[in-house]
């Protein structure tokens, strides 16, 4: 069990910043996620941590050792692939204990160790076979247990859920999340999927571009999200994020096409900074949005685009001009609507972005 | 499957393969009969034999196999056993070894040695037989060549090498001329293995040799006992020694290739070597299904 820190680490490819600068601290114990879209970095941060990339600057420490020039197997971590990664020459028992034969211990140890994990993963009554032989979900389990049978420092995960199906990826977010608690490990885990980073993390990095877009807990994150990046990033259908214009002396916000908003509800978390005439955007959740069948005093003019049945909830979809807003009902069915609607905001669940993306108090 | 619509009739179609199965026919399978025929005669290319050949049964087998001289200098038994040594030292140990070795070494590293050394390898293999003579030849020689200059210039003296360690000669030739096949595909045998099974093995703290030794030559068993029976057919039948030492010297480095050819189209004994020939090709045989049935059992357990 250790910390993991990573102070300024850089790794460039060619041209391109693939990992820019990243300062970032898990704690002992603690679960993070690498969240962000293909080609921001954290698959390659991770790969940093584990030693299989050399970074270009900075540090790197596990514990109280500095790792950054320490090849993988001197790092005392544990990773699990995408692809599992089962050799198809061994038996699911030389596969998990394959860390153990490495090191020199003996078989009958090896073999005692590997079944102990294995049945407490369920998975002691598939010993003898081979990878081939074994379900998506199984394998999973199997590359798992490859990783926990050493007592590794820190457990790396790049993607492990990709390749089941949608209903044993539930099942098996599940049982990872369950598992890191009862071992009690630092863990690091990287996806493209929000949902599984809420689910398993206590902390999420939002990555893109190389950077550290954000880090916090889940719902600190989706309640608060520190740039426009995050924002339209977290949260599914993602946050409304729509361009307007301050007009301070009438205490409203203007949209393309002369709708405008009343900033009652949100004047006092305004930033002193705040010019008049300033292009800020709004950007508030799906939830927070109420739909009117008549103009009120602060509303928007929309027309309904179309609507979704989600099941528990539906999606209202509806456009200003060229902005698509969407509302979420929490009601399966959706409600029958006439072509033209007015949007009434829950002005204290909204934020103002700047020019530059930031969350502007 | 899918049943694709015939674009010809199989009548058609067989009328356009005629021109090409002729051929096979006349290049391919007529000589190989008229081998296995010529085996029981004694067809000379002078003399009486010349004309009239008889039939002499299993004379000409009888005279390969002779075990009370066999084993001598210029005998058959002394050919094959050179041609063990041969295979043996060049083709299994010499290029599937260092193809082998030279793959691994490289395997995902990029850069400049790579492909100089993979460059070189390869035109080692793709040089014309004649000129590849040659500059081994020149390169060899005795008082001339590149190699004694080099060696002398150590102090390490001027050996004969042609003369004085034929066999060692040809093997080291060999192995520098055919090692680019092994190489090419274990290289391309070793890209199509997943980078996370090297990656796991590094993380878990498997030694490089472990990483060799554990993940990458169990998976690549198929494809070197793949590369074994191509090289070892080859090396079997190869000639190109022949332009080095012309057999020579003393028999020395006489392989079967090299006694079937010495037979027949110096000594002009067509009955002699067509039996040389036959025997060869049941000894290619047996050796290609051995490998075959160890692919098989391998395959199988996997």
């Amino acid at each position: 069990m250790a910390e993991v820190r990573l102070d300024n680490v850089t790794r460039q490819f060619g041209s391109v910043v693939a990992v820019n600068a990243i300062n970032l601290t898990i704690a002992d114990g603690e679960f993070v996620a690498l969240l962000g879209p293909s080609g921001c970095g954290k698959t390659t941060t991770l790969r940093l941590i584990a030693g299989l990339e050399q970074a270009d600057g900075g540090h790197m420490y596990i514990g109280d050792r500095d790792v950054t020039n320490l090849p993988p197997r001197d790092r005392d971590i544990a990773m699990v692939f995408q692809d599992y990664a089962l050799y198809p020459h061994m038996t699911i028992l030389d596969n998990i204990g394959y860390p153990l034969k490495v090191r020199g211990t003996p078989r009958a140890e090896l073999t005692k160790r590997v079944t102990e994990v294995a049945e407490r993963l369920q998975i002691g009554n598939l010993l003898q076979r081979r990878p081939g032989q074994l379900s998506g979900g199984q394998q999973q389990r199997a590359s798992v247990a490859r990783a926990v049978v050493y007592h590794a420092q820190v457990f790396l995960f790049d993607e492990p859920l990709s390749n089941l199906d949608a209903k044993l990826r539930v099942e098996a977010r599940a049982f990872l999340k369950r598992l890191q608690h009862e071992l009690d490990v630092t863990a690091v885990y990287v996806t493209h999927d929000q949902a599984e980073a809420m689910a398993l993390a206590d902390r999420i990095a939002v990555m893109n571009h190389g950077r550290i877009m954000q880090l916090g807990a889940p719902l600190e994150v989706y309640r608060r999200p520190q740039n426009l990046f995050v924002a339209s990033f977290i949260g599914s259908p993602p946050m409304n994020l729509l361009p307007c214009r301050v007009d301070l002396g009438a205490r409203r916000l203007v949209f393309a096409g002369g709708a405008a908003l009343e900033m009652t509800g949100m004047m006092e978390r305004l930033p002193a900074s705040l010019r008049d005439g300033e292009m800020v955007t709004l950007g508030i959740r799906p939830e927070h949005i109420t739909i009117r069948e008549t103009a009120g005093a602060s509303t928007l003019p929309v027309k309904v685009y179309v609507t979704e049945p989600l099941g528990g909830e539906s999606l209202v979809i509806t456009q200003m001009g060229d902005l698509l807003i969407s509302i979420r009902l929490f009601q399966d069915e959706p409600p029958s609507l006439p072509d033209a609607v007015w949007l009434e905001l829950n002005m204290t669940h909204t934020f103002l972005y700047g020019a530059e993306g930031e969350l502007m108090r | 499957m899918e049943q694709k619509p015939a674009i010809f009739s199989a009548r058609v179609g067989a009328l356009f393969l005629l021109p090409a199965l002729a051929f096979v026919a006349l290049f391919l399978l007529f000589p190989f009969v008229w081998v296995i025929v010529l085996s029981f005669t004694n067809q000379t290319l002078t003399g009486a034999t010349a004309a009239n050949p008889e039939f002499v049964g299993l004379a000409n087998y009888e005279r390969l196999f002779d075990f009370d001289r066999w084993m001598r200098a210029g005998e058959f038994g002394s050919s094959l056993l050179i041609t063990v040594q041969f295979v043996l030292g060049s083709a299994l140990i010499g290029q599937a070894g260092l193809g082998l070795l030279i793959a691994w070494l490289f395997y995902r590293r990029r850069g400049w040695l790579r492909t100089v050394v993979t460059t070189l390898v390869v035109l080692a293999w793709i040089i014309p037989e004649v000129v590849v003579a040659f500059a081994w030849f020149a390169f060899l020689d005795r008082d001339a060549g590149t190699f004694n200059n080099i060696l002398d210039a150590f102090g390490l003296g001027r050996p004969d090498w042609l003369f004085n360690y034929p066999l060692l000669s040809i093997m080291v030739f060999n192995t520098w001329r055919g090692t680019a096949f092994s190489m090419l595909l274990f290289q391309s045998a070793l890209e199509t293995i997943p980078p996370s099974y090297i990656e796991t093995a590094e993380v878990a703290g498997a030694s490089g040799w472990q990483k060799f030794r554990h993940i990458l030559l169990p998976l690549l068993i198929g494809h070197i006992i793949t590369d074994l029976i191509l090289i070892t057919l080859w090396t079997f039948n190869v000639f190109t020694p022949y332009l080095l030492t012309g057999g020579g010297p003393r028999n020395q480095t006489q392989l079967v290739s090299i006694y079937t050819y010495e037979t027949a189209f110096q000594f002009f004994r067509f009955g002699q070597g067509a039996a040389i020939a036959v025997v060869i090709m049941f000894i290619n045989l047996t050796l290609a299904m051995i490998y075959l049935a160890i692919l098989r059992r391998q395959r199988a357990a996997t």
